[in-house]
């Protein structure tokens, strides 16, 4: 009986959250309407490490607001924003099956264009966006060029930094820019590998080699100009038509994503691998996955950098439950522990200055771990291209080393 | 009464929903399927898949697996049983095999991968005392284009699967005598079985062949593991496209399932041709007169290949369940350096909402399939007929291709609003599971002695009290093993789960080959463990259960 007046109540609920929707403003309202939702959180599922943390933030949501939250595990981003255009296309304009996205780049300005996102923008009204770092972190507000305006909000940091064994190589020969990595690669044949385009990892290496390579970068801050894009891509694909020989496997096979690189560096197999988090190697070295030999470099002409968010459908049968989720996300609390490298270990969005004395003492605790660079040395920060860029890249590589026969 | 309707019911389960998904699948392929705008009948979907880059290769990589696979496990088979069927031999290896049958394909295609990669088991062993490997080699062997360890990973699956079909078929032709008649002719061993008893074999075997070579064409979970990626085996990109998000997409995915189907039926032909040239070189042989009385080499090679799939894949398993507890372990050392249970600790809590999927997919489809065997075979009794034809429709899961029809069913399924709910998967998984149960019941049951039913007719019991109290309980044996056949089925079911499932119902195996492509070998190591226990706490209940219940009388007893 009581389960049945409390699926009462959240059916209840649900029916009046899809009516109005909820405004972060009045958060008083928005925490009594998520009481007893159910948050589907369309999140990208293949690491155990960020699982485990998704799984600590549902507790924690179910033991203070009440709200159930469900990870529904993508292997690709790019499937819940279709489940969402699958959704509008069908009429289905209130109560959609996703409530909560895990996004950024391209991803996000395909659902800001089609106008698949909850608006107006309620990021910055979230309580703890006080605590945000907007001042010194400009890819808070701007996503790939596209300007966020409050319509997701910001979740951790990342930039791309390369891990190698110190017991294995040299830090005087390691690479500094994409040009001496081709001409290490070819030193040392078969130890160096990116995973398979479109692993997003591995399309974000190809953005990387182009950025470095292309005479004008601001040509990529702008969308694909289809009539000289060969012309700005030829040097990237020059530059792998040259590497792809040297790499492991002689480019005839790849790692499918970061945790399966991570793994060939452990077996010996690699010895440059890279990752878009600084402080993902002392992870692995907490974890017992890398040995603690383990250390990180950056170019010093800088590496791409960007900063992932959460977004909320238009259409989200929970959108309050999805608010305080975004709001406890960028608690002070939940940053801290995912900066932990024994948890995650992903930078985060917070301003330490903004922070109450106690809650900065969180972060000064945390041990880093040997492998992490400090925030001073991660070197300059590469603007990530306009998200059509990344498309057109791995259609463009599918079509020359994707089908080898 | 009931009993009337227990054949028509079966052979509405197993065809049916075959001949409506290839109906699904079909229609879609040549363009019509209003709900996604498509209402009239057009080329352009086969035009499409016949654009997309690789596809030729991508359908003859799954032409080669199938065929080849299929002809090196059967080879290896049929030399085994020709050189040693009838020694003491024989019967250790034979009772070696058989759990392996049990083990799902994708944990046996893991710990396959785990072996012979470059830094797998088997170069650490010998790294780096005898290759001075300090590093492992930079050596394609996973994943490699030409699909060879692939093939390899389906061979040490299919050869214990073969074999016991076989083993099945042994009874039923005189060994003994025709061994002593060759043997005082001056043959060899292995010429005289492939003479005069192969023949009388091969041919009650011939419909698993047919089934090893329909599922090596289209599997996907080993292929996933073990096979190329660029570009990957047909059914590999057909999941890819089915499960693209943008729905356009399905008209291209029912157009490579159609592909698939044509792969597999050309597989089949192809494999009735190599029948015929088989036959012909054997006869030939037999004309001659050759006795190829020195054959001991390839006795011992027969014994040595059977002996090294089982192993493989006992390593195999081995080196999963130690990479679950593993610490750092990096190449070359044999043994990982501290053992830990924080993988398990780690996984526990995610595994539990698998597990109960699996547990309740399983036992429900393995229940309904025993309920409909029993009314199949207790309608069999009261007809009197064996329906020659039935034995074929069993099969007939088996060997269309998987993709072919389950594309099309879950497309009728998603039409029809009743996607990824568990009765949807319990009645998918009915299809695969119904036909292992039943071939593992009909034997054992035909040959059950009806004078028992006579004395308890006599005694004046029921029908349905002499079932319940005479047959079934003496027939407890084979009835839990071929529910512990069902339930392995069931939970090694890959493509069936994901598709019906639609990422919403989640099991064991499903979560593995998910995590394949992470390459993190410890939680791997987790799944394809629990993968591989269900199945054998299923055959434990199944060999425990009639232990404890017939402990006090001494004929029921093994």
């Amino acid at each position: 009986m009581k389960k049945l007046a409390l699926s009462a109540f959240a059916f209840a609920a649900m029916t009046l959250g899809a009516v109005a929707d909820p405004d972060p403003k009045d958060w008083d309202a928005v925490l009594a309407d998520a009481r007893g939702e159910t948050v589907y959180w369309n999140a990208w599922g293949g690491s155990e490490n960020i699982n485990a943390y998704i799984e600590w933030a549902g507790a924690e949501l179910k033991a203070r607001h009440g709200i159930s939250l469900v990870h529904v595990k993508l292997d690709d981003t790019a499937n819940a924003v279709a489940k969402v255009v699958a959704e509008k296309a069908a009429g289905k304009n209130a109560g959609g099956s996703v409530d909560l996205i895990w996004i950024n780049g391209e991803n996000f300005a395909s659902m800001k264009r089609q106008g698949l996102l909850l608006s107006p923008g309620w990021a910055e009204d979230l309580p703890n966006w006080a605590y945000v770092d907007v001042d010194n972190k400009p890819t808070i507000r701007t996503d790939f060029t596209i300007p966020v305006e409050g319509l997701e909000s910001p979740w951790g940091m990342a930039k791309l930094v390369f891990f190698h064994d110190s017991a294995r190589s040299e830090v005087a020969v390691l690479p500094t820019d994409a040009r001496s990595l081709l001409e290490w690669a070819e030193a040392n044949p078969g130890r160096f590998s990116y995973p398979q385009p479109p692993d997003f990892i591995g399309s974000s290496f190809l953005k990387q080699v182009l950025s470095e390579l292309v005479e004008d970068r601001s040509v990529l801050l702008a969308p694909v100009d289809e009539a000289r894009f060969d012309a700005t891509v030829a040097p990237l694909f020059a530059y792998l038509d040259k590497l792809h020989p040297a790499m492991w496997r002689s480019g005839r096979a790849y790692p499918a994503n970061y945790p399966a690189m991570k793994q060939l560096l452990a077996d010996n197999e690699l010895d440059i691998i890279f990752a878009f988090n600084p402080s993902e190697a002392s992870s692995a070295i907490a974890n017992g996955e890398l040995p603690d030999t383990v250390r990180s470099f950056t170019f010093p002409g800088g590496t791409l950098a960007n900063t992932h968010f959460v977004a909320i459908p238009y259409n989200a049968a929970s959108a309050a439950g999805a608010l305080v989720t975004a709001n406890f996300l960028i608690s002070p609390e939940a940053q801290a522990r995912k900066q932990d490298p024994k948890v995650w270990g992903d930078p985060t969005v917070l301003a330490m200055d903004k922070l109450e004395p106690n809650d900065r003492a969180r972060f000064e605790a945390l041990d880093l771990g040997v492998a992490t660079l400090k925030p001073d040395q991660l070197g300059p920060a590469i603007d990530e291209p306009h998200p059509s860029w990344m498309d057109r890249l791995e259609g463009e590589w599918k079509r020359r080393y994707g089908v080898a026969n | 009464m009931l009993t009337r309707f227990g054949p028509p019911a079966a052979i509405l389960l197993l065809s049916g929903p075959i001949l409506a998904g290839l109906a699904g699948t079909i229609l879609p392929a040549v363009g019509y399927l209003p709900a996604l705008g498509g209402e009239t009948f057009s080329l352009d979907p086969l035009r499409q898949l016949a654009a997309a880059p690789g596809i030729g290769g991508s359908a003859l990589l799954s032409l080669r697996a199938g065929l080849a696979s299929a002809a090196l496990s059967l080879c290896v088979v049929m030399l085994f049983v020709a050189a040693w069927a009838g020694t003491s031999a024989f019967s250790r290896i034979q009772h070696l095999i058989s759990p392996l049958l049990s083990v799902p394909h994708a944990a046996a295609a893991f710990g396959f991968a785990f072996l012979i990669a470059p830094s797998g088991l088997v170069a650490r062993l010998a790294s780096p005392e005898l290759t001075g490997w300090q590093r492992p080699p930079d050596l394609l062997i996973v994943n490699d284009p030409m699909g060879l360890s692939l093939i390899a990973g389906l061979v040490v699956k299919e050869i214990p699967f073969l074999l016991l079909v076989t083993l099945a078929a042994l009874p039923q032709v005189p060994l003994d005598r025709t061994r002593q008649l060759a043997a005082s002719l001056g043959y060899g061993r292995i010429a005289g079985f492939l003479y005069c008893l192969w023949p009388l074999v091969y041919r009650q075997i011939r419909l698993p062949v047919f089934a090893v070579i329909a599922f090596a064409s289209s599997v996907v979970d080993v292929a996933v593991i073990l096979g190329p990626s660029t570009p990957p085996t047909l059914a590999v990109r057909l999941i890819g496209w089915m499960n693209d998000p943008e729905l356009s997409m399905r008209f291209l995915a029912s157009a490579g399932a159609l592909l698939q189907l044509a792969v597999t039926a050309a597989a089949i032909l192809i494999w009735l041709a190599l029948e015929r040239f088989g036959a012909a070189v054997l006869r030939g042989f037999c004309m001659q007169g050759r006795r190829l009385r020195h054959d001991a080499v390839l006795r011992w090679l027969a014994l040595g290949m059977m002996l090294a799939s089982a192993l493989a894949v006992f390593a195999g398993l081995a080196g999963l369940a130690l990479w679950s507890v593993a610490g750092l372990w990096q190449f070359p050392e044999t043994l990982p350096r501290s053992i830990s249970l924080k993988t398990w600790v780690a996984t526990a809590p995610r595994v539990v909402e698998p597990l109960a999927t699996t547990l309740a997919a399983g036992l429900l489809s393995t229940a309904v399939a025993l309920a409909l065997t029993l009314l199949c075979l207790m309608r069999e009794d009261e007809t009197g007929a064996r329906g020659r034809r039935a034995a074929a429709l069993i099969y007939l899961p088996l060997i269309v291709p998987q993709a072919a029809f389950l594309f099309g069913l879950h497309l009728l399924f998603l039409l029809g609003g009743f996607g990824a709910s568990l009765w949807a998967l319990v009645f998918v998984h009915l299809v695969f599971v119904m036909p292992y149960v039943f071939l593992s019941l009909s034997d054992p049951w035909r040959a059950f002695d009806r004078r028992f039913e006579a004395i308890a007719a006599g005694l004046g019991k029921s029908r349905l009290e002499t079932l319940w109290r005479v047959r079934l309980p003496m027939l407890a044996r084979p009835v839990l093993t071929a529910c512990a056949v069902g339930f392995a089925v069931s939970v090694g079911l890959y493509l069936p789960t994901v598709l019906i499932g639609a990422g919403r119902l989640t099991t064991i195996t499903t979560e593995a080959v998910a995590l394949a492509s992470g390459g993190n070998r410890r939680v791997i190591g987790v799944y394809a463990f629990l993968q591989m226990l269900l199945p054998l706490a299923g055959f434990a209940v199944a060999t425990l259960v009639p232990a404890l219940l017939f402990r006090r009388f001494r004929a029921m007893r093994v």
